[in-house]
């Protein structure tokens, strides 16, 4: 299983800091279109993906066990 | 010494200025972002920041490796502040320390740029008759959750 974590517009949108749900195996791309599907998630075409705390493309396959978080456009500093 | 923090609590100017203190410097420069009241006219209320905290301290942790790496001799130390901040408070304190002042100014102008592109942080505005995450490090971009238009945003 793998915890999925959602910041800001995500979070207010799912309602919920994070869901577990079971990712491994799909690609970033695979893995959010299903989310997208599911949840009705905002303007996905402009948040990064982040596996264990680094930041992920869309081809990388997400392993068993993995931290998944949804980075929207940051706004810090 | 932690070189690189998120803070729930006000941020301390000296604390952080005093990480980067070494005898090799010849220049410190501290770079205080504070929260601001009015955007193009729009009226500010008070600001949450909200944090993917472990990830926002590796991408510190990288862009203070990045400036040490490009200029030499450099220290950084950078504490970012989370939660609900009102108008004048500190959201974020940068020090470089460098053997010559230019370099630390420079330096410095490099974090914030940085913090403002990598840093999983993310600020929501409240305003007289609205909220919304800021969607952008430019702050051209609007995730409304209420009003205001996307016009009256743009900076």
């Amino acid at each position: 299983m793998n915890k999925i974590l959602f910041f800001a517009h995500l979070r207010d949108a799912v309602g919920v800091e994070f869901l577990t749900l079971d990712a491994g195996g799909k690609t970033v791309a695979e893995f959010k279109d299903e989310l997208v599907a599911k949840y009705d998630l905002p303007r996905m075409e402009t948040v990064m993906t982040a596996i264990n705390e680094e930041f992920a493309g869309n081809d990388e396959i997400i392993g068993e066990g993995d931290e998944i978080a949804f980075i929207p456009p940051v706004s810090g500093g | 010494m932690k070189m690189y923090e998120i803070s729930k609590e006000p941020i301390e100017i000296q604390a952080v200025i005093d990480k980067v203190v070494q005898r090799e410097a010849g220049a410190i420069t501290t770079f205080i972002g504070t929260v601001r009241e009015l955007t193009h006219g729009k009226k500010t209320l008070f600001l949450i920041y909200e944090a993917y905290e472990a990830m926002a301290v590796k991408k510190l942790e990288q862009i203070g490796a990045e400036i040490e790496e490009r200029w030499a001799g450099s220290q950084v130390a950078i504490t970012h502040r989370v939660g609900r901040l009102d108008i004048t408070d500190i959201a974020v304190v940068i020090a470089v320390s460098t053997p010559h002042r230019a370099d630390a100014y420079e330096a410095n102008r490099y974090a914030i740029e940085r913090i403002k592109e990598i840093v999983p942080i993310w600020k929501k505005e409240h305003w007289e008759d609205g909220e919304s995450w800021m969607g952008n490090q430019l702050e051209t971009v609007a995730y409304p959750s209420g009003k205001p238009e996307e016009g009256d945003l743009n900076e």
